[in-house]
């Protein structure tokens, strides 16, 4: 069966249905390129057709390239090879003299997109789910298929910009706004009459950039007014990445480059800066991690197997602050009906508020209509009465975190729900197991750990208490990605993965604080790594005094065990700033930072700091960032280790969507490899000696170091699931 | 080594780089052929015994392009025998090419040269002619480009110095620049631009305000904030993290102003000075260019006025007079803190906060003041300096020859 179906017309205009066999979506590979190059080339060859319309067969056009391929070449010239082959298709499509036009029946993506940029013509649908775009930059690419020139010379230089840099998808009618559509259709009979009769009314086109006299809508890279953008743009590209992304600044050379030169010589530029990115050690980690990994994790890779996919219809919640509000409003966003409980019905009603609060953010942007708010509310119950339970597949309680408040909770929810409900803690810090106990029925219990802010966070751990049964764990992992999240697994241990983890980044940084390093500093120190904040202030976030009480509340637990805690130094610095200093943190308006309530102002750092912290010699900025990263890479280590976390997919995609590792890193595990097992084992015994223990290197990191290994899971399961 | 010897200094006055300047219709060749006449003329010069001319020119592109030294060269009617070459050390340029004229003499290579340089801002605007620094993504992200401006308001900010720091500089300037302007001490120097006619176009400087005060600066708003808060502040604090923001200071009234303007020098050994009948003024006792950090870009005055000091076997007490190039009013002050120098001592006729910095010809115009200033005050020794583009310094010292 052929991915490529053709069929010419008594007009003899040729149409191309792309439609690959046994996938629900078209993606670019040997078996769609080689039929999809061998009929270009047939249509090219014969004068006698005298159009051709290529359209797809699936609900979206072409989604983009399927990227093991891409994942797994090194070699930049293979890469030049491979593209110089594609333009070459398309260039001889575009200069052929004959009418080529891209039906687009629905989404076109990556190298789909491409395709479509090629064409003479294009006609989308104005279908409600389409969307036109470069997704490359956010896998460490560029778009290798021409998309570099032709976006800019379609709808300028720097229109171009966000489509490349940022991945901006546009829908239809932004897109034919822009420039990059010619025409829009509502339905796909329409769209083929359309695209034929173009053809027959436009029997020699040429594309604009072939036309001599052609000039880059805007100017080119030579124009006074673009290379004012071009002067600033990596100073914008760079205050957010930090230079850590390769491809960002591969783009803007490709636009840039390519805009002085013809269309032959761009896409020459184009593929030499795409094998750049390709062999990039950022791109193996960003399509390692956060294509593969993540695929191999939405397909149920760490779910239980032998258990019948379930979703909840009513969901029970105890709890409306915070927390419980924000599950309220995503679980109900995806149709399921929620009991929201508290103990008064203002707080209940306070927290159901927190939807419509979001709602009304939505409408205002036009991202949903005023008429649906109402529907949306309606299935939130806010209610005090236990008995609204009743019928509910999951109840999650979210109250505070109190042991005895937690066990009262439970057994007044387990009192009405019935037998094979699944009951939920979104504990943070107390272990599952010992919740599980005051439970009746322990096997139906498992934690779910949320982020906040909810409705942005992308992570759900599902923590594992002992008793948890296999079966509550699969329907716990259904119902995280019921609501569109991604789960993790983990096994219930202190501070469960993230929190562990997450703990040692404001740690590290409050260390260095301690040994005089520039608060400033410390904080670049962190963005120049690639976290989204600096340890300062995500720790005056947590807030400093909470932090306190986990630090006396585990000195007491160690105490009551007979053992003594062995202290982070940072400890020193979250004890002096809440005991002395009176700076717990910003909900108090003041931690390391000051927080002006005067409109327009920023944040800023006390500038008293360096006073209680006084200044010593500055260490190099890298050995701050290997200390902040090193920190973290070795307690994510340690959690595999120990079975707290048992696949590295989870570990990695945990870190990242956890807490914020470095994304072009590609996760905690992943750094590791990325820096070499070997080197990572020796950097750390050097940083252990300089500045502690703790950056002791984590045994599986020793072991898999002596035996030439890296952390990975069986990769065909990886790659098997992803395709 | 042979002694370099300046024989003569001329420029032209600075008009307003805009279009209502009073140079903006004159062109470039133009501004160098009066310049030509004059030292023709001052010095009865046989012009055939002139080897090269080395100019400076920023932005050479347009009538300014092509070698602009060749071009006036053959314009103004000298010899024919006599070469031209055209370069760019950014703000540097009209001080590289006298050290060029004098590294030149002092090999023995040649005999005569003519170092200067020329700028018709208003005409050919600064940056008219790109430059991968500036237009090359990668190569702007690889050096951490930023404006000057952010690089002076980092300077201030790292310094401490207050938008009333840098406004009292401007303000002396403009009060010195007045001064010297009304007591004549520019007249052995400008030489007037006439046109084709003979007809006089502007005699004088023109940007000039001795009447600014703090107060009335403080009414211009900063003049690099905006691009910084776009991203530029962001690129120039990744370097410098140990500053938390970068206050913005500079406006048009503290930064050297954007003007036209041309200068040439006539430098050569002895041997044809005697010959020509020339009289010495000053010989260039050393010279030196250094690179520093580019993103700030404006900090290379110390390190290269220290490392012609050495040369010179000088400290900067052996110094009578200091011109350092006010391309904006922080660079200045922070020159003076790092070099220990008294302010009295420096650029004592105002500079180019008052009078401009038409980039191509400043550095030779500033030697011309110097010189000109050490035989009014019957001083002996001067060093003039630059901050330059891309995080260079350049540094001359010259000696009067009594």
């Amino acid at each position: 069966m052929t991915a490529v179906i053709a069929s010419r017309d008594s007009d003899h205009v040729v149409t191309l249905t792309l439609d690959l066999p046994g996938r629900s979506m078209n993606v670019l590979n040997e078996h769609l390129m080689k039929p999809f190059a061998d009929e270009v080339q047939k249509f090219i060859a014969d004068p006698s057709a005298k159009g051709l319309i290529i359209t797809s067969g699936k609900e979206a056009f072409i989604a983009g390239a399927d990227l093991e391929m891409i994942y797994a070449i090194t070699d930049p010239q293979v890469v030049v090879d491979m593209v110089t082959q594609m333009h070459a298709l398309l260039r001889g499509m575009e200069k052929c003299g004959r009418p080529v036009v891209c039906a687009l029946n629905g989404t076109a993506l990556g190298g789909g997109l491409e395709i479509a940029l090629a064409c003479h013509y294009r006609i989308a649908i104005n279908g409600p789910k389409v969307k036109f775009g470069q997704p490359e930059v956010k896998l460490g690419l560029l778009p290798g298929g021409g998309a570099t020139q032709r976006i800019p010379r379609l709808i300028g230089m720097q229109a171009s910009m966000p489509i490349l840099l940022e991945g901006k998808e546009l829908r239809p009618d932004a897109a034919k706004a822009a420039g990059l559509i010619h025409e829009l259709v509502n339905t796909k009979e329409e769209l083929l009459v359309r695209a034929k009769a173009w053809c027959l009314a436009n029997p020699k086109p040429i594309q604009p950039w072939d036309d001599p006299k052609f000039k880059m809508p805007g100017g080119d890279g030579k124009h006074p007014a673009v290379v004012q953008m071009l002067a600033i743009a990596p100073s914008m590209a760079s205050a957010k990445s930090f230079g850590n992304y390769p491809a960002v600044t591969d783009i803007m050379s490709c636009v840039f480059e390519g805009s002085l030169v013809d269309m032959d010589t761009a896409l020459k530029i184009e593929s030499r800066y795409f094998a750049h990115c390709v062999t990039s050690q950022v791109a193996k980690n960003m399509i390692g991690t956060l294509w593969f990994q993540l695929n191999a994790i939405n397909k149920g890779k760490s779910r239980p197997e032998g258990f019948e996919r379930k979703s909840v219809k009513k969901l029970g919640i105890l709890g409306a602050g915070m927390m419980g509000a924000g599950i309220a409003y995503v679980s109900a966003k995806v149709g399921i009906d929620v009991v929201l409980l508290d103990t008064s019905q203002e707080a209940a009603d306070k927290g159901k508020g927190y939807s419509a609060g979001l709602l009304d953010k939505d409408i205002k942007k036009g991202r949903m209509m005023p008429a649906d708010k109402g529907l949306f509310l309606d299935r939130i119950k806010a209610t005090t009465k236990f008995e609204d339970l009743a019928g509910c597949d999951l109840v999650i309680e979210a109250v505070f975190e109190d042991r005895a408040i937690k066990a009262d909770v439970t057994k007044q929810a387990e009192q009405v729900l019935a037998k094979d409900a699944i009951f939920a803690s979104n504990t943070s810090t107390l272990p599952i197991t010992g919740l599980a106990e005051a439970s009746a029925r322990p096997k139906h219990f498992v934690g779910l750990h949320f982020f906040s802010p909810v409705d942005k966070m992308p992570l759900v751990e599902i923590i594992r208490g002992k008793k948890t049964s296999a079966e509550t764990l699969a329907r716990g992992f259904d119902f995280v990605q019921q609501i569109k999240k991604t789960p993790i697994v983990v096994n219930d241990s202190r501070g469960f993965y993230t929190s562990r983890c997450f703990a040692t980044y404001p740690m590290e940084g409050l260390t260095l604080l301690l040994e005089g390093q520039h608060p400033r500093s410390i904080e670049v120190a962190g963005m120049q790594a690639g976290m989204p904040v600096g340890p300062l202030a995500v720790q005056d976030e947590v807030s400093l005094s909470l932090s306190m009480h986990i630090i006396e509340q585990t000195r007491k637990d160690f105490a009551a065990a007979g053992k003594s805690l062995p202290e982070h130094p940072g400890s020193k610095v979250i004890e002096k700033m809440v005991k002395e200093l009176n700076r717990p943190g910003k909900k108090a308006g003041k931690g390391f930072y000051e927080y002006p309530t005067l409109p327009n102002q920023q944040k800023f750092l006390w500038p008293d700091l360096v006073k209680h912290f006084p200044l010593k010699e500055q260490l190099p900025q890298q050995e701050l960032i290997d200390r902040l990263m090193f920190a973290q890479a070795n307690e994510a280590a340690k959690c595999y280790a120990e079975g707290v976390v048992e696949t590295v997919a989870d570990t990695n995609i945990g870190s990242i969507f956890g807490w914020g590792f470095a994304p072009f890193q590609g996760g905690a595990l992943q750094f590791i490899n990325a820096y070499g097992v070997q080197n990572f084992v020796k950097r750390s015994k050097e940083l252990a000696k300089k500045y502690g223990e703790r950056f002791k290197p984590a045994a599986i990191v020793v072991k898999l170091a002596k035996e030439g290994r890296k952390f990975e899971d069986a990769a065909k399961v990886a790659i098997a699931a992803a395709a | 080594m042979t002694d370099a010897f300046i024989y003569d200094a001329v420029r032209t006055p600075r008009g307003k780089g805009k279009k209502d300047g009073g140079l903006h219709q004159v062109t470039p060749v133009h501004l160098l052929k009066n310049l030509f006449d004059a030292i023709r003329e001052r010095n009865q010069l046989d012009t055939s015994q002139v080897d090269d001319v080395v100019l400076g020119c920023v932005t050479p592109v347009g009538e300014q392009g092509a070698d602009i030294a060749r071009t006036a060269v053959l314009y103004a009617g000298w010899d024919q025998s006599v070469a031209g070459v055209t370069q760019s050390r950014f703000c540097a340029s009209g001080l590289e090419s006298v050290n060029l004229a004098a590294m030149k003499v002092m090999s023995g290579m040649e005999n005569l040269v003519v170092g200067g340089g020329v700028e018709s801002m208003s005409r050919w605007p600064m940056g008219s002619d790109g430059g991968a620094m500036v237009m090359d993504p990668r190569v702007n992200q690889a050096m951490g480009f930023a404006p000057q401006g952010i690089g002076a308001d980092l300077i201030a900010s790292l310094e401490n110095f207050s938008r009333r720091d840098v406004d009292a500089f401007a303000v002396r300037s403009q009060q010195r620049a007045a001064k010297a302007q009304a007591d004549g001490r520019f007249d052995k120097s400008v030489v007037p631009v006439k046109d084709v006619n003979g007809l006089t176009v502007l005699d004088k400087d023109e940007t000039i305000r001795g009447d600014t005060t703090v107060e009335t600066l403080s009414a211009l708003k900063p003049s690099f904030e905006q691009m910084g808060l776009m991203g530029f502040d962001a690129t120039a604090l990744r370097k410098y993290t140990t500053l938390e923001k970068i206050t913005h200071v500079h406006h048009a009234g503290n930064s050297s102003g954007i003007v036209d303007g041309a200068a040439l020098v006539l430098v050569g050994n002895k041997r044809i000075g005697s010959k020509l009948k020339l009289k010495p003024r000053a010989r260039i006792v050393s010279a030196a260019v250094t690179g520093s950090e580019p993103t700030i870009m404006l900090t290379g005055i110390a390190p290269a006025a220290l490392k012609a000091l050495k040369k010179a076997g000088m400290t900067v007490k052996d110094i009578d007079l200091f011109e350092i190039n006010e391309a904006f009013a922080a660079v200045v002050l922070k020159a003076a803190r790092a070099l220990d120098i008294d302010l009295d001592t420096v650029n004592v006729n105002g500079g180019s906060i008052a009078m401009g910095h038409p980039l191509g010809a400043t550095g030779a115009i500033i030697l011309g003041t110097v010189i000109d200033e050490l035989e009014r005050q019957d001083k002996n020794t001067a060093l003039v300096s630059l901050c330059v583009g891309g995080g260079m310094g350049i540094a001359t010292i010259i000696e009067r020859v009594h």
